[in-house]
């Protein structure tokens, strides 16, 4: 299991996406191949705006799990912290601790949401 | 090549807990064959709809396990395991549909199962459907991913939580007429409404139950059809569509892309348009499910699906009558042999065989979806 995270750190923590210099499309997760572009794709890590909207979001196990839009027109699903919100609202970006495995185990650390 | 389904066998949907997996499928297996009147010689490839034998209880190897114990490794004949998560028995049809209309085999069976009783943690082996790196890993299920597209239809088009609640009464309620249906009970408005809360805004009787169950379907060529059975039921298109896996790549969360796309082929290829669908089995793993599907297929116009609903029009004896079997919510949710229990339901109402739940029909449509779409297989039958 530790591969998988250690992979995905860059864009986990910092919200790190692909952008096609190509189409000017905006990716997230990270895209190895651009959809409209195909064999064309100019595809490179872009740092996305660390701020968005909630577009629609659950309460699942006592968490928030929101699906926001972020402010290049690319979604992002992730927790927000915070009692309570509603569609619309506007949310930045915070490094989060998401889980572990076991007491000893690794921590999981990643993207979360708060109201802004 | 013209295809037929010839034989159909499902066991009921449910908890048996007194039965194995490979005793369930033999079971429909044998209604199947029983219900065409042959033996299984004929039979030229097996493809069977799994979704995860492997979590589910520990066993991989699914289709020669299967073809073993149906006594059909005796002849030799080739069987292979079809998964797409819970679209695995539709996607198993198509594979088999396939092989019948190129020629390639003469008599094939279609078979879905899956025994979920045995595992721990049932509803977290449906969701592997889900993207584990992106969605599961943020503290999203399945059901959540379905309760944050019914949360932005009802902000969009006005949905409210008593339109999903009547899908699952209508469900209910159709499944008192099945044998085979897990829950053979009506409920109201008010008992939905007012149980637990699985994912805001869906509730424990919005989503389908996870249910032990195996169905069986034998396709014939035409020539072969007419000889072993009165009354063939024709399969009219059996089409696929993909989309992306994860929720947040795709552009619009209130369509299912690949279920619009699978359907829109489907009636091309049937030559036919949704208004003259008679009748539908469809995918309500979640009420809201069913709604994007009377909207998705056609039924209805993209935001006007709750209409349908409260407007009686998917009831047995309204327009477009949908999942008169009980559906997944109430008939039960074999992941992997609900696909194939879909079209065993339009055969018997095609037939003329479907006793109280029975629908005047002519042609019939299924819709088999995997995960929260990312597969969608639409299937016309006609009679």
């Amino acid at each position: 299991m530790v591969p998988r995270f250690w992979r995905k750190i860059k864009y986990r923590y910092d919200v790190v996406g692909s952008y096609c210099e190509n189409c000017g499309s905006y990716y997230y997760p990270k895209r190895e191949i651009c959809p409209r572009c195909r064999r064309r794709s100019k595809l490179r890590d872009e740092k996305f705006p660390d701020e968005g909207i909630i577009l629609s979001y659950t309460v699942v196990n006592s968490r928030i799990i929101a699906m926001i839009g972020l402010n290049n027109g690319a979604k992002t699903l992730a927790e927000v912290c915070a009692d309570k919100v509603e569609i619309g609202m506007k949310v930045k970006k915070a490094f989060r601790r998401y889980g572990e495995e076991g007491e000893a185990g690794i921590i999981y650390y990643g993207t979360k949401f708060v109201p802004i | 090549m013209k295809v037929a389904v010839v034989g159909v066998g499902c066991t009921e949907f449910g908890e048996l807990w007194d039965k194995s997996f490979r005793s369930i499928f033999l079971e429909a297996g044998i209604e199947a064959l029983n219900d065409c009147g042959i033996e299984g010689k004929e039979i030229g490839a097996i493809y069977v709809g799994n979704m995860s034998g492997g979590k589910f209880i520990d066993q991989e190897h699914i289709a020669a396990l299967i073809a073993d114990h149906a006594g059909l490794a005796e002849f030799g004949i080739p069987a292979v395991r079809v998964e797409n998560a819970d679209a695995s028995g539709g996607s198993a049809f198509r594979q088999a549909f396939m092989a019948v209309a190129s020629g390639m085999h003469d008599v094939v069976i279609a078979a879905g199962v899956e025994k979920v009783t045995d595992s721990v943690d049932p509803m977290g082996v449906l969701s592997t459907s889900i993207d584990q790196e992106w969605e599961r890993f943020v503290g999203a299920n399945l059901p959540a991913l379905y309760a944050i597209i019914a949360r932005l239809h009802m902000h969009k088009f006005g949905t409210t939580e008593e339109d999903l609640a009547r899908i699952a009464v209508k469900n209910h309620k159709n499944a008192v007429h099945n044998p085979k249906a897990q829950f053979r009970k009506e409920i109201k408005v008010e008992d939905v409404l007012s149980s637990e809360f699985v994912a805001e805004p869906l509730k424990v009787l919005d989503c389908a139950p996870l249910s032990d169950g195996a169905s069986a379907v034998i396709l014939a060529n035409e020539n072969i059809a007419r000889k072993l059975c009165d009354t063939p039921v024709f399969v009219e298109a059996c089409t696929q569509a993909s989309d992306y896996l994860a929720l947040q790549c795709r552009k619009d969360l209130l369509t299912m892309r690949a279920v619009s796309k699978a359907s829109r082929d489907a009636y091309r290829i049937a030559k036919i348009g949704p208004e003259q669908i008679d009748v539908a089995e469809v995918h309500d793993s979640f009420t809201i499910a069913e709604l994007l599907a009377y909207e998705d297929l056609g039924f209805a116009k993209k935001g006007e699906g709750a209409k349908l609903i409260r407007e009686g029009e998917v009831e047995i004896g309204g327009k477009i009558p949908v999942n008169p079997s009980g559906g997944l919510k109430a008939c039960g949710h074999a992941v992997g042999a609900t696909g194939i229990r879909q079209i065993v339901e339009l055969v018997l109402q095609l037939r003329g065989e479907a006793g109280k739940r029975q629908v005047d029909a002519e042609k019939a449509l299924a819709l088999n979806v995997g995960g929260t779409g990312a597969t969608a297989v639409v299937t016309i039958l006609s009679r």
